[in-house]
């Protein structure tokens, strides 16, 4: 019997990632760019995930598309489907006993309460400001003059505690120019900053119950600063993966590899 | 063969447009005309007690109608950014924003009604209600008539609060026979309350048809009759229609008809107040995917009965925002049960404060007694810009997974 690809695309605010499975387990081929939504993000990540894997179109059975672009790929996908489900899914793909996932996304913080098999059970969302999203952080970034890449090494050098007391991201941005025209130095500001954002999805965290094993997906889950300030926040220890960013993708995947089954199974 | 015979036979108006004609014939309309004669107009806050002015003969009108009904179509945003220019904060009510942009004399096409002359406040639904209507009196320079209802911290209110409450009732008598130029006529005022009682009556039994399933009809559907049960329950016209619909409604159920025209594959309870002017928005993501709200906790609070004095002062100290969490969270709770509903979703309303500001503490209870998928969404009553369309689809999608998943674990098997 020849192989079963199934592709999972997860179109975000900020990025697009894609991840082509093979008969719903291993992982051929990934992908992410740096734009999302409304960009040539969707375009470009699916021709590099395909050309990666040495795919053609036709070859692959069955793909979903999830995340807050994922109607722009109507014509494209076969399903799609909410990336709160994709989540659950994919963090149980890469960690088998998930219960809860924090996933920080770039206009989105979410909590998910996880079952077995990663079937999604509950959910709490943060409001409509992007309080404690990634795009925080990315005005903060910005304001300090640093990558956000960099914001984690910066932090781990913080010698004295800053606390940014506003979570919205415009008063955040005069309180930042504020310590900074104070003279506190960048790395105790960047700290602060991501205290904030462990505050502030903690908080949404603590209201649906954390259980084991808590798990950090989505792009900000890289930055291993606000994973350590999410720890100190909630007093627990959270695992991350490298693949962690893809885990809306690899979500998507699993379920398209689930709804490929179901159709011809019929 | 006789004319009489030939004749087409006359077809019944729906009860649905029958409603819509009693708010605008004898609410609206009948303000107007009043206005026109010289009469005393009124502006009155949603849960007072109107059947005092009924029986007195006075007409009203009601600014959190006129303010949904803007907002409905699409002039929230307008109003809300005159108000603001003259001061009145981006964190206040829109009901109340829209409402004052327009008494300081900023039009509204979408919902145009007489200025007031006097105006009734009932704080029983929330002390922003208070300030609203003293601006009010202010910027017209007209009497306001206050009954104030303290916040319910116990499930059900004691006898002192309901004589507290009557002491204002009397007084609120006196000020409005001096407006009316009139005595009160208690035949009238008995006549009134019967009306009321006949509304609340049908009302809640049109309410009550939810528990069917399928629901006979689109929960949604209630939103649009809260006009009448809001602005005309003390009137007899506003009875009939109601019994109407209750019969049209009972006659679904045993023809097994429904408004709702889509699959029911899940019931859910909203809560709040609908975002009026996305109520489209609102809807399309549930009826995409057969989610039905078969209990909304908004529309019965205002079907309220009585039998004498202290049951209706009572029954003017309930409302759905304000009353104490242990009441609050029985009532919604009962509606879930008995309309069995397998999910729920929440509106934080940012106008509306006392609502939502209660509403995360509601929301775990419903987790923990309910053990429904439960999700909650930022929106606005009449503001639209509080509102992401995007960010509300993807929680209606997330609570239908949720749903979805609890039925297939329910059914046995993991679909
Ligand atoms: S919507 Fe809420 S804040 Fe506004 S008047 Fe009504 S109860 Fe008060």
């Amino acid at each position: 019997m020849s192989a079963i690809y199934t592709m999972g695309i997860d179109i975000g605010s900020t990025a697009s990632k894609s991840v082509i499975l093979k008969d719903g387990k291993e992982i051929v081929s990934k992908a992410v760019i740096d734009v999302g939504a409304g960009t040539s993000g969707p375009k470009r990540v699916i021709e590099e995930v395909t050309k990666e894997a040495g795919l053609s179109r036709e070859e692959i059975s069955f793909i979903l598309a999830t995340g807050y672009g994922r109607n722009s790929l109507l014509e494209w996908a076969d399903h799609q489907m909410s990336e709160l489900s994709c989540h659950a899914k994919g963090a149980n793909y890469l960690f088998p006993n998930v219960r809860t996932v924090i996933d920080i996304g770039g206009q989105d913080a979410k909590v998910l309460k996880v079952g077995p098999n990663g079937v999604l059970s509950n959910f709490v969302m943060n409001d409509k400001c992007a309080a404690g999203t990634g795009r925080f952080l990315d005005v903060m970034a910005k304001i300090l003059e640093v990558k956000v890449s960099e914001l984690e090494g910066l932090s781990a050098q913080s010698t004295e505690d800053v606390s940014i007391s506003s979570t919205c991201t415009v008063f955040a941005e005069s309180e930042v120019i504020s310590q900074l025209a104070k003279g506190v130095h960048k790395n105790d500001i960047i700290k602060g900053i991501h205290r904030s954002v462990a505050g502030r999805v903690g908080g949404l965290a603590k209201r649906v119950g954390i259980e084991d094993d808590l798990v950090m997906t989505g792009g900000v889950a890289l930055n291993g600063g606000v994973v350590k300030a999410m720890e100190e926040a909630l007093n627990h220890e959270i695992k991350t993966s490298p693949l962690t960013q893809y885990a809306g993708a690899i979500g998507a995947a699993l379920f398209a590899y689930k709804k490929y089954e179901g159709v011809n199974k019929k | 063969m006789s004319e009489a015979i030939n004749k087409p036979a006359e077809e019944k108006k729906a009860a649905k447009y029958v409603l819509r004609e009693v708010v605008e014939r004898e609410v609206y309309q009948a303000a107007w005309d009043a206005k026109k004669r010289g009469e005393p107009v009124g502006w009155s806050s949603s849960k007072f007690p109107s059947e005092i002015t009924e029986a007195l003969g006075l007409n009203l009108v009601y600014p959190e109608n006129q303010a949904a009904a803007i907002g409905a179509k699409h002039g929230g945003e307008r109003m809300c950014e005159h108000a603001e220019a003259m001061g009145f904060d981006n964190d206040i009510c829109a009901y109340a924003r829209i409402n004052l942009a327009y008494a300081a004399g900023h039009e509204a096409e979408e919902k145009p009604m007489p200025q007031p002359d006097f105006v009734l406040c009932c704080n029983n639904i929330c002390n922003c209600m208070t300030k609203w209507y003293e601006n009010l009196a202010r910027m017209h320079n007209i009497p306001l008539i206050m009954i104030d209802v303290p916040y319910a911290n116990t499930k059900e209110p004691d006898q002192n609060k309901i004589d507290y409450i009557r002491g204002q009732f009397d007084d609120a008598i006196k000020q409005l026979e001096k407006i009316a130029g009139r005595k009160m006529d208690m035949e009238k005022f008995e006549e009134a309350c019967s009306n009321a009682n006949r509304a609340a009556k049908a009302w809640l039994k049109v309410c009550s048809y939810l528990q069917y399933t399928p629901a006979p009809f689109a929960g949604f559907d209630l939103f649009n009759h809260m006009a009448d049960i809001v602005t005309a329950r003390a009137k007899k016209a506003t009875a009939l229609a109601f019994e109407q619909l209750a019969d049209e409604l009972e006659e679904n159920v045993k023809t097994g008809k429904s408004t709702w025209k889509y699959d029911e594959n899940h019931r859910i309870m909203f809560e709040g107040i609908p975002c009026w002017p996305q109520l489209g928005k609102l809807f399309k993501p549930l009826k995409e995917r057969g989610i039905n709200t078969t209990a909304v906790v908004y529309a019965p609070a205002f079907g309220f009965e009585y039998n004498n004095m202290d049951e209706l002062m009572a029954a003017y100290c309930k409302a759905p925002n304000s009353v104490c969490i242990e009441k609050g969270v029985e009532w919604r709770e009962t509606i879930c049960k008995e309309n069995n509903v397998d999910g729920i979703l929440v509106h934080y309303n940012r106008s509306c404060k006392p609502w939502s500001g209660y509403m995360p503490e509601m929301e775990r209870r419903f987790r923990k007694d309910l053990g429904v998928a439960v999700a909650g969404f930022d929106g606005d009553q009449a503001d639209p810009r509080n509102f992401s369309e995007e960010q509300y689809n993807t929680r209606v999608e997330g609570l239908f997974e949720v749903m979805q998943a609890n039925k297939a674990a329910k059914e046995g098997g993991n679909k």
